[in-house]
């Protein structure tokens, strides 16, 4: 499937995945982060149950502490 | 548009801040000296020693409260700007009274886990504010890895990457950098988008 993520087109094998399996494949590695699909936010709790699919526009922010 | 048409119009805005430390106080007074209207700025610490490497205050104010402090830097730059100030702790509940109605939210905490309760508090409640967010600004050096991203109403600014350790202190320039980056965004989206 074809997804934009962070702004960038990309290509992965399988043809859905939820946000946790796209957090690990894609390295993002931060304790807190942001997550928008379609522009809608995806709470941490909602990872494991929220599938990406084909055509999807994800939004990942890693928040760092700092001020 | 000249100064004087800007001053104009940015004149009838209303900005919060939430937080007034190393971007809150340096944000706060970019947009002061462009003549924004309004300013709501919360905090509950007071100035420290150990804030003056980064934070837009004085020797001579420490133990006085951050938000008091900030009020009184900004009348002395611009006496024009109407700064409402809450002394508070903030969290999901009153952030939502202090802030409702704002044009432009500028999130200016320390914590990421802060950062991610108002991020998550104003998409909720606030869908349709523009939201700036300061991400990653410790240390020194790599001005250019510090960029502003758009998701929709929230702009994220910093390098999402450096963050607070002994080793690696916030200190005066990327913070200002960020901070500074953060009214640069709001001009951006009050001076070119934002219809009223």
């Amino acid at each position: 499937m074809k997804i934009t993520l962070n702004n960038t087109e990309e290509t992965f094998e399988k043809d859905r995945m939820t946000i946790s399996e796209l957090l690990e494949l894609s390295k993002f590695s931060y304790k807190l982060l942001i997550v928008k699909v379609n522009g809608k936010l995806i709470k941490k709790d909602a990872y494991e149950d929220t599938i990406v699919k084909n055509g999807d526009d994800v939004m990942v922010l890693h928040l760092v502490t700092g001020g | 548009m000249t100064f004087e048409e800007i001053k104009i119009k940015l004149k009838k805005y209303t900005v919060g801040i939430a937080g007034a430390g190393g971007l809150g106080s340096n944000c706060a007074v970019a947009l002061a000296r462009v003549g924004i209207g309004n300013l709501i700025v919360a905090d509950f610490d007071v100035v420290d020693e150990t804030n003056l490497n980064r934070q837009y205050f004085f020797h001579d104010q420490l133990g006085k409260k951050k938000v008091r402090a900030l009020k009184e830097n900004i009348e002395r730059i611009n006496p024009n700007i109407n700064v409402i100030i809450h002394d508070i702790k903030l969290n999901e509940n009153n952030i939502v009274d202090i802030y409702k109605d704002c044009d432009i939210i500028v999130e200016a905490f320390d914590l990421a886990e802060m950062k991610q309760m108002i991020i998550e508090t104003c998409m909720t409640k606030f869908p349709d504010k523009p939201m700036i967010i300061g991400s990653g600004m410790a240390g020194w050096g790599k001005s250019n890895e510090i960029k502003c991203k758009k998701s929709g109403n929230l702009y994220i600014c910093g390098d999402e990457r450096s963050e607070t350790s002994a080793q690696n202190p916030p200190l005066a320039p990327r913070v200002s950098i960020v901070a500074n980056m953060q009214a640069n965004t709001v001009l951006e989206i009050l001076l070119n988008n934002l219809k009223r």
